[in-house]
């Protein structure tokens, strides 16, 4: 009995994260859609619902009634797998991510090294996708993810020991609190070459502009997910924004002090925003890092495909290596007020 | 030297800053879009829209089936037949364009001896059935005569210039 109730409970708590999230990934491709048309001198959707505010219901709705095409010589099996891998660790690793002070599904003691298993899975999703559809664009474009997400993993995952080693913890709760106290007391400013090494690659490993090469509408049509049509294509698209959505939760998570607020233990203001919940300060540097997600790409061209792998292998991971370097001898020597 | 400077200069991501510091100011601009069916963007008396023949304020058609449209239409859509009138002038019996071939060109307007052949400021028209696209002589003759007032002042405004 007390095994049923837990499960419910724990369902409960998961049906409570996942619909938030699914509403949260529609209204960013909105959000999307209307920033980067307002930065284009353009208005964006603003024909259904007040100012266009339900344009992604219309679109979910559109996507739904259309027909899935199982290409004639596709994988059948991979083919309907492929969108279920990706979407799965997208939304599982959210289990590990600490909302607010102890409100996360599954508090393990291994969360961030959870996380990067569950983010570098998400690449399968991909990979499978472009094989099993049996289209030349799509398997460039599976290629291109492939080589990609894994190069720049190893620039992520070199950027997140920087983060474990100042926290000296791998469970995400711990690394927000070991960031306690106001905005420069958080791990971005010590961190600040990891900070953006981190965000570079999760760009890169969300697939987004400008390192879209997977996609490359120009180049290679849609690139993995060419042959995907109706709801089977918009899980690859709920995936990708879900993973959007999370690399910036994470972000705001092990740089950006979690839900502290930017005030947190100053004399006067931090009193003053004592009252607003640790979730608002999550979910508003979340959104920082959502809205850098849209700025970069309404601002920079894609790169070209050997300028991406040289940026990852030959710029990126150096600077995280030199940068942990810096950073042993600041813990050694306990640098400032972080260490 | 210049070249260390840069090296560690693009460490500093001035470049992508610049480039998002005008993407960024753009996002607070005017917005040009015009919201189409409320707003419309002005036309010039020039615009080459939907054919109409036109009449004389007495009445009599213009046409006098010279065929000149006829023989400049790039895109073969005019086809014209004609017999003598009772009272001895030459007049189409029929005059029909293919509104799916035509390229909206204007020649036909540009050879007419007589201003019959005109595009009007028409743009927004559809077909529900096929054929319905081939515009006979008394359908063309009815979009003239409903236009007749902006047709006479589109030529008037543009007569300076030919």
């Amino acid at each position: 009995m007390d095994a049923m109730i837990e499960l419910a409970w724990t369902v409960t708590k998961i049906v409570a994260l996942v619909i938030p999230l699914f509403i949260a990934v529609a209204y960013m491709t909105y959000a999307e859609r209307k920033i980067i048309s307002a930065m284009q001198l353009r208005r964006g959707p603003n024909r259904v619902g007040w100012h266009g505010l339900l344009q992604p219901i219309a679109d979910a709705l559109k996507l739904l009634m259309k027909e899935v095409v199982l290409p004639q010589n596709a994988n059948r099996a991979l083919f309907v797998i492929a969108p279920m891998l990706s979407i799965m660790p997208a939304l599982a690793a959210w289990a590990v991510l600490p909302l607010s002070e102890g409100l996360v599904i599954a508090d393990i003691n291994a969360g961030l090294l959870y996380v990067l298993a569950m983010t570098s899975m998400g690449v399968y999703g991909i990979i499978l996708a472009g094989w099993a559809s049996n289209s030349k664009y799509a398997l460039l474009g599976a290629m291109r993810a492939g080589a990609q997400v894994v190069s720049y993993e190893i620039a992520m995952g070199f950027a997140l020991v920087g983060v474990l080693m100042s926290a000296g913890s791998l469970n995400l709760g711990e690394i927000v609190q070991a960031q306690q106290g106001p905005i420069w007391n958080w791990f971005w400013l010590p961190l600040l070459p990891l900070f953006v090494v981190y965000w570079i690659s999760g760009v890169a490993e969300t697939n987004r502009l400008p390192f879209d090469v997977a996609e490359g509408e120009s180049e290679i049509v849609a690139g993995f997910h060419v042959e995907y049509s109706g709801m089977a294509f918009a899980i690859f698209f709920l995936a990708e924004y879900a993973n959007m959505i999370l690399i910036s939760g994470l972000a705001a998570i092990m740089f950006l002090g979690g839900w502290y607020s930017p005030f947190h233990g100053l004399p006067l203001l931090g009193p003053a925003f004592e009252w607003v919940p640790g979730i608002v300060w999550f979910v508003l540097k979340t959104c920082l890092f959502l809205f850098l997600f849209i700025w970069f790409r309404a601002t920079f061209p894609r790169y070209r495909y050997d300028q991406i792998m040289r940026l990852g292998w030959k710029v990126l991971i150096p600077v995280t290596v030199v940068w942990l370097i810096v950073l042993s001898v600041m813990i050694l020597t306990g640098f400032g007020p972080w260490f | 030297m210049q070249s260390v400077k840069e090296f560690f200069g693009t460490f500093m991501l001035s470049e992508l800053i610049k480039g998002m510091r005008l993407t960024g100011k753009h996002l607070f601009d005017a917005k040009y879009t015009l919201e189409y069916p409320e707003e419309k963007a002005p036309q010039s008396p020039r615009f080459r829209g939907l054919h109409a023949l036109r009449r004389y304020p007495n009445g009599e058609e213009r046409c006098i089936a010279c065929k000149l449209c006829e023989a400049v239409c790039p895109a073969l859509a005019i086809t014209i037949e004609s017999e003598p009138r009772d009272d001895g002038t030459r007049r189409t019996t029929r005059y029909d364009i293919d509104l799916f071939k035509c390229i909206y060109c204007g020649f036909c307007e540009e050879s007419c001896p007589v201003d019959s052949i005109v595009e009007t400021r028409i743009h927004e028209y559809h077909f529900e059935q096929r054929g319905e696209q081939i515009m006979h002589k008394q359908d063309l003759l009815a979009v003239g005569e409903r236009y007749e007032a902006q047709l006479a002042e589109d030529r008037a405004a543009d007569a300076p210039y030919r």
